[in-house]
């Protein structure tokens, strides 16, 4: 896909734009603030502006609040691209199995997937947690749990309609194996559609592991902005910016995601009209 | 002359499950159909869509199983149920389909298309294969500089092209042709019948070509076999069949070719006038 077709909406490169910040805030995080963010700093309750060698203020324990927003943008974003990519890996095989073997495994597979969707993801998501015990890899894993069935759906649906092309056919007339034939011939032209559910399964697991940080289920050793506005909560009246600078970390967080995958889609849309 | 092809009552079934308010209910698409072909010769099969054409030139390319009667390919008796399929088997027949647009893998590069056959049939080292798909590509009428494209990148004819130097790469001894030309334009379909004709003396080749197009048909074909409803009702030499149709089918199925000669021009304006 051409860069210039995505710069013309103005929208994708907002997007970006703020993607680039955040990328770049996580990447930077350790550089600009070597320390344990969860160690004391300071004074606690310092407000923002006040001392500009904690420019964002102190939390009630007198903990940076810069330095969690900059490590807690590395655990939204690992987790969100994380959890995103193992949804959508486990969809897709799922769908692409169920779509190209069909009969029995196709109903019993489809069946497991209506299963997972009846019951609440976010349910789903915090029974695991509080089962096994909040850590990073379990976190992704809970929130993988509750959405790998959308790209599963999508994907079975696209692998219905190309498995009855005629390069899977020929696929099989030169004696290629069937899983060969699924995973090589098929799967990658169902992708795109399930590529772009991408933004969406991103920009919500970032939204339900912020979620999971404020019940107190994240992963205790890292800062979350979950785990952060849940801290701010206690004294929202006396010091609202607690809750309300990761707050806002969160909703550009998800913004973002969302602008640059509909810029994506639209430029791959674009560019397959064309075609 | 040796027996490439032989066919004994083929039939073949598709089983219509039924619903709630349906019954179930089984649909013949072939019904009992027997033919020979022999070596370096075209056995055309005619017949309207829907007819069982195609299903039965997807049964002689071993894609899918017939419900009963027996197939010989030079001799042996293959059986695709049984799925004792060698590679040597598969070498023996290949298909050309009829949209090119369809047979190609979009995501697949020409050279990648034309070798795979090899990488999965035998252990011809890669730049083996390499040279034999580069062979086959300027044998087909393209160039060297087209194996590293993708198939958006060319023309319905070039495309047939490559699905045809695909079907070449394993020296097939059969090939079937289900409507190569039919979705090309008319000066592209000489080209690419001229093409088969020259293929087919030079590599000696025998061809099944399935087709609508009784021009065609008179043009590439040795014998005919006309098809309507799942059964053969007529099967002979061109000669015979186009000189003298037995089965009134055949017969309405020649009468509706429409005729370009100047005698036959003025005999139709003539009957406009006077109705």
């Amino acid at each position: 896909m051409s860069l210039a077709r995505l710069l013309r909406s103005p929208d994708a490169v907002a997007g970006f734009v703020i993607l680039g910040l955040l990328g770049a805030m996580a990447l930077a995080a350790p550089l600009l603030f070597p320390g344990d963010p969860l160690a004391i700093a300071g004074q606690p309750l310092l407000r923002p502006f006040q001392d500009w060698a904690l420019p964002l203020g102190t939390d009630r324990l007198g903990r940076d609040v810069l330095a969690g927003l900059f490590h807690g943008a590395r655990t939204s974003l690992a987790v969100g691209l994380a959890a995103a990519a193992a949804s959508i890996l486990v969809g897709s095989i799922v769908g692409t199995i169920a779509g190209f073997a069909g009969g029995l495994v196709d109903e019993v597979l489809m069946r497991i997937t209506d299963a997972f969707q009846t019951v609440p993801g976010f349910l789903l998501s915090l029974a695991l947690v509080s089962v096994v015990g909040p850590s990073l890899g379990v976190v992704v894993m809970a929130i993988a749990l509750s959405a790998w069935t959308g790209p599963a759906r999508i994907a079975r649906a696209e692998v219905l309609s190309i498995r009855e092309r005629d390069y899977v056919a020929s696929a099989r007339v030169i004696g290629m194996h069937p899983v060969e034939i699924a995973f090589r011939e098929v799967l990658p032209n169902a992708l795109p559609p399930v590529l772009a559910l991408s933004s969406v399964i991103v920009a919500a697991a970032i939204l339900t592991e912020a979620a999971l940080s404020f019940l107190g289920l994240g992963d205790p050793n890292r800062v979350t902005w979950g785990g952060m506005i849940a801290e701010g909560r206690a004294v929202l009246r006396s010091a609202p910016y607690l809750s309300v600078i990761p707050g806002i970390a969160l909703v550009l967080a998800v913004l973002g995601v969302y602008l640059a995958g509909e810029g994506v889609v639209e430029g791959t849309a674009a560019r397959e009209r064309q075609a | 002359m040796s027996v490439i092809l032989e066919a004994r009552n083929i039939v073949r079934d598709y089983h219509v499950p039924g619903s709630l308010l349906k019954k179930a209910k089984t649909v013949h698409a072939v019904k009992g159909v027997s033919f020979t072909v022999e070596k370096g010769k075209t056995l055309a099969i005619v017949g309207e869509s829907g007819c069982g054409k195609s299903t039965l030139g997807r049964i002689l390319t071993l894609i899918d199983p017939a419900t009963s009667g027996d197939l010989l390919i030079e001799g042996k008796k293959i059986d695709i149920a049984k799925g004792d399929m060698t590679p040597e088997m598969r070498r023996k027949v290949q298909i050309v389909f009829q949209n090119p647009y369809g047979s190609l893998n979009p995501r697949q590069k020409i050279g990648d298309i034309l070798t795979e056959p090899l990488v999965i049939n035998t252990d011809t080292p890669a730049d083996e294969r390499r040279d034999r798909a580069m062979t086959l590509l300027k044998k087909v009428g393209l160039e060297e500089k087209h194996y590293n494209r993708y198939p958006h990148m060319f023309s319905g004819g070039q495309r047939q092209r490559i699905a045809i130097a695909r079907a070449l790469m394993l020296n097939p001894k059969l090939l079937v042709l289900d409507e190569p030309v039919s979705a090309l334009d008319l000066s592209v379909q000489a080209q690419v019948l001229n093409l088969l004709a020259d293929l087919q003396d030079e590599l000696q080749l025998t061809y099944v070509f399935i087709s609508h197009d009784l021009s065609v048909v008179r043009y590439i074909a040795d014998e005919v076999m006309v098809m309507y409803f799942g059964e053969a009702v007529e099967y002979g030499s061109r000669d015979e069949v186009f000189a003298d149709p037995k089965h009134s089918y055949t017969k309405t199925l020649f009468a509706a070719t429409p005729r370009a000669d100047v005698e036959s021009i003025r005999a139709r304006l003539a009957r406009k006038k006077a109705a």
